[in-house]
């Protein structure tokens, strides 16, 4: 059985004149809690925005179960027809497979927590609205926050609206989760509640990318940590030779500095 | 000048041309404002909308139109729609709603514009990366919030268009047509007491009567919509 379930090759971005990503190449497979960390601006956050084409990569593949998110080429030529009429019909079927979390949390506040977490399956049609409640209530249950259903998110604090943001993209049985920073925002206090449901989530054996500065995380619970710098992966490593025994010299810098 | 506001609003004929001008100044407006806000959204929409081949002429044709809607007066788009684009026998009462409409939807699509851009982009981001589409999204997530912000320059808009309706008469007005405005009925009340000041104060008072209601509804639906905010 083929367990990969994203790969990327030769990813590039460019903003007008800036490249932030210089050709990342990563295989994810299922299970795998891949934590991301690096220098700021080193293209963290871009790579993963890319995964889910909030960002559109200048050029390179993305391929999701085996199937092409993006393709272009170097040069820009583009993927064969139908594999082009593939990708623009399949990108929101494919975001609904990918779960993101935002540094911003981002939830709406116009809405219930309750219709936060259910707007997305009932509107997609993945779920009735009494299936996506019942699913709503549980996964609230789970992360502590099931008598906060129907309060409104400006009433929460930071912690507590980063877990509903993960309930959120849960409650839509994403294959896998996207973490850009989910804790720089908060409070130092509220860090904690936050990764622990992380911390539940890997458990339960969900495949995750975490771009993170937590780095007591990236050791405990990450399955592989990489090192971007510059716009490429520079070291990947399991946590324990990554943090014992780092080989590029740049790593090594910002080892010393953070650790 | 008293004397002469005692002496048409005893006249019973005269108060019913105050009357029906208010009336008809009140459904020009109101039409008028619902033509402008369906177009006002819909242009707003096409213009914020991310760019794909077949949106590109609608844009460029939305630009168009906010172009020479705002940049032309309105006395004259009315002329022109009433005698050139439109000159049907016992059309002319609905050119110039027409007309009024669309000019007013060329500000209001500005306004709902500002307001859609004023939501954090975080939001368009979080409905996309759930899979909702960029329009539902919109409908969802993005308007829902946006109206909040744009209510107050709306109802600006609205109080706007009931001031400019008053040259509605100018394309011709005689009572009983709905044409027959607030402004007209002055018009013709000094035909009966030669005292524009008179007759004048008296409009006036009812524009001033309307705007009053108008702004305690906007307030009321101000208030309605900011009920779920700390």
């Amino acid at each position: 059985m083929n367990d990969n379930i994203i790969s990327v090759r030769n990813l590039h971005k460019k903003f007008g004149n800036l490249e932030v990503l210089k050709g990342v190449n990563i295989d994810v497979n299922r299970g795998d809690v891949v934590v991301v960390i690096g220098p700021s601006g080193c293209g963290k956050s871009t790579f993963l925005r890319c995964l889910n084409l909030l960002e559109t990569p200048t050029c390179g593949e993305i391929v999701l179960e085996g199937e092409y998110v993006f393709k272009k080429g170097e040069k820009g030529e583009k993927a064969d027809k139908q594999t082009e009429h593939e990708i623009a019909k399949n990108i929101n079927l494919h975001r609904q497979k990918i779960g993101m979390v935002f540094q911003q949390f981002n939830l709406f506040p116009h809405l219930t927590i309750l219709k936060n977490i259910t707007l997305a399956p009932v509107q997609l049609k993945k779920m009735s609205e009494q299936e996506a409640t019942e699913k709503a209530l549980a996964l609230l249950k789970k992360v502590g926050l099931e008598d906060k259903a129907n309060a409104y998110p400006p009433t929460l604090s930071g912690g507590q609206k980063q877990r509903i943001a993960i309930v959120r993209a849960l409650a839509m049985e994403p294959d896998v989760m996207l973490f850009d920073e989910p804790t720089s925002a908060l409070d130092p206090e509220m860090v904690g509640e936050v990764l622990k449901v992380m911390t539940e989530l890997a458990e339960d054996k969900m495949t995750m990318i975490v771009v993170t500065h937590e780095m007591g995380f990236a050791k405990e619970v990450g399955t592989r940590i990489i090192f971007m710098d510059d716009g490429v992966i520079k070291e990947e490593n399991s946590p324990k030779e990554f943090f014992k025994n780092p080989k590029d010299s740049r790593l090594k810098e910002f080892l010393s500095k953070i650790l | 000048m008293f004397n002469d506001i005692i002496r048409i609003l005893s006249d019973a004929e005269l108060v019913g041309y105050i009357v029906e001008g208010l009336l008809h100044s009140i459904a020009v407006t109101f039409v008028a404002a619902l033509l402008g806000l369906v177009l006002g959204f819909t242009v707003a929409i096409v213009k914020i909308a991310p760019n794909n081949k077949w949106l590109k002429p609608l844009k460029i044709f939305c630009d168009l139109y906010t172009t020479v809607f705002r940049g032309t007066p309105v006395a004259l788009q009315l002329f022109i729609m009433v005698f050139a684009v439109f000159a049907i026998p016992g059309f002319k009462p609905y050119a110039a709603i027409l007309t009024f409409g669309i000019n007013s939807g060329a500000y209001v699509s500005e306004s709902i514009r500002a307001g859609i851009t004023s939501v954090d982009k975080g939001q368009m981001e979080a409905g996309r990366a759930l899979g909702l589409t960029w329009m539902q999204t919109m409908v969802r997530i993005i308007l829902p919030q946006a109206i909040k912000n744009i209510i107050p320059a709306i109802g600006n808009e609205m109080i706007a268009l009931l001031k400019e309706t008053s040259i509605i008469g100018w394309v011709g007005s005689t009572p009983g047509s709905l044409t027959f405005d607030l402004n007209a009925a002055a018009g013709t009340i000094y035909r009966t007491i030669p005292n524009y000041l008179a007759s004048g104060i008296i409009v006036g008072l009812c524009y001033l009567a309307v705007v009053y209601i108008m702004v305690f509804v906007i307030k009321y639906i101000e208030k309605r919509l900011r009920r779920n905010e700390r």
